[in-house]
């Protein structure tokens, strides 16, 4: 019986620990500049917080093993692929970085490329021209 | 296919009757028959014991990435003055399957303060918190390197 | 005992949640209300979760998973309509 007692406080302090990084996740996402950081900050808290609360279940309520896993699985998962789908979104939709960004490769790759199409293009309308 | 099925969902149901046994079994038999032709999921995975041992290493950084990333997130948010370097970089990769690629880009978006942004062929664009190094090379080195060489061994 | 932990794990959560809908109703463009809409979806698993506990009803679980299937689903459509308009 007070093993069963002990299994309960430890699930309930693992879960409390979850739930503080779901409201330090949150409060990332108010505090940082642009949207990519936001996404930075969401994705990792949230994933880890909604990871350790259904640990802490586990302990509590040890038969719900099999359908806690699968949450576990499930967010594991789809949670990296919303972010990256979001935040592709957000950078050909033109979203602005913020002021203090250091680098962006993938801005000079780009610029590369269409400078390069319109090389094409110049060159096949000159050759119809001929 | 067959077995990833099956398997979710006696998890699901959390029983071994032999009602539920012979419904899951038909279902999971039909849905890829249905779905895919040729799913090609879990082709390219290698099932020899060093495949193994490397896929349990593999979870084992990949959790302790986890939680170190959470506890530098948490310590830039709690900061006052918000200590980030935020920047776009590069960086290459050798893995060669689908599958392989997917994983890796899904485990660095978990990893501390980087996040995939974009993939074009064998390079793949990061956003990084705190740009360390902005060439190609170093930048590779500091953010694959750590799971590249337990996903070659694992899918190649 | 337990119960009185995963209700201070509720109430925790539940700060989080109001702290993300600032985020979801300031933000200053489409992009950063999907975020915050992620990221509100994701703390409600955990959410349902523990009403779970509370009530000791596991099909409460299935009703999370459902949740968490359709908010993924949610996200992906919304990010492909920003991206490139239905």
């Amino acid at each position: 019986m007070s093993e069963n007692n002990w299994n309960e406080i430890i699930g309930g302090f693992i879960a409390i620990g979850g739930s503080l990084f779901l409201v330090l996740g949150s409060i990332g996402l108010v505090r940082m500049p642009d949207a990519y950081n936001r996404i930075q900050a969401g994705t990792k808290a949230s994933t880890l917080g909604t990871i350790l609360s259904l640990t802490g279940i586990i302990f509590i309520v040890p038969d719900w093993f099999g359908k806690l896993l699968l949450l576990i699985l499930f967010v594991l998962i789809t949670n990296p692929v919303s972010s990256h789908v979001l935040a592709r979104a957000a950078y050909y939709t033109k979203v602005p970085l913020t002021g203090i960004t250091k680098v962006d490769k993938l801005k000079e790759t780009l610029e590369v490329e269409e400078s390069r199409k319109a090389h094409l293009k110049k060159v096949r309308i000159q050759k119809e021209e001929e | 296919m067959f077995i990833t099925l099956m398997l979710a969902w006696l998890l699901l149901n959390n029983s071994l009757q032999t009602e539920v046994i012979i419904t899951g079994a038909i279902i999971s038999l039909i849905l890829p028959w249905l779905f895919c032709g040729k799913c090609e999921v879990f082709t390219y995975l290698r099932i020899t014991p060093k495949a193994l041992l490397y896929s349990v290493l593999f979870i084992f950084t990949f959790l302790t990435e986890l939680i170190k990333a959470n506890f530098d997130m948490a310590y830039r948010v709690l900061s006052p003055s918000l200590p980030i370097n935020p920047g776009i970089v590069e960086v290459k990769t050798k893995l060669k399957s689908k599958i392989g690629r997917v994983i890796l880009a899904d485990s660095i978006t978990l990893t501390p303060g980087t996040f995939t942004l974009d993939l074009k062929d064998d390079s793949m664009f990061i956003h990084w918190v705190d740009v360390k190094s902005t060439d190609l090379e170093k930048s590779t080195q500091l953010i694959v390197n750590k799971f590249e060489k337990y996903l070659e061994v694992m899918y190649g | 005992m337990a119960n009185t932990l995963i209700f201070i794990a509720i109430s925790i959560t539940l700060l989080s949640l109001l702290i993300s809908l600032y985020r979801f109703i300031a933000g200053p463009e489409k992009a950063n209300r999907i975020i915050a809409f992620d990221v509100m979806s994701v703390s409600t698993i955990a959410l349902i979760a523990f009403i779970s506990v509370l009530n000791k009803r596991i099909i409460y679980l299935d009703v999370a998973l459902i949740y968490g299937i359709l908010g993924f689903i949610g996200v992906l459509i919304i990010a492909r309509y920003i991206e490139k308009g239905l």
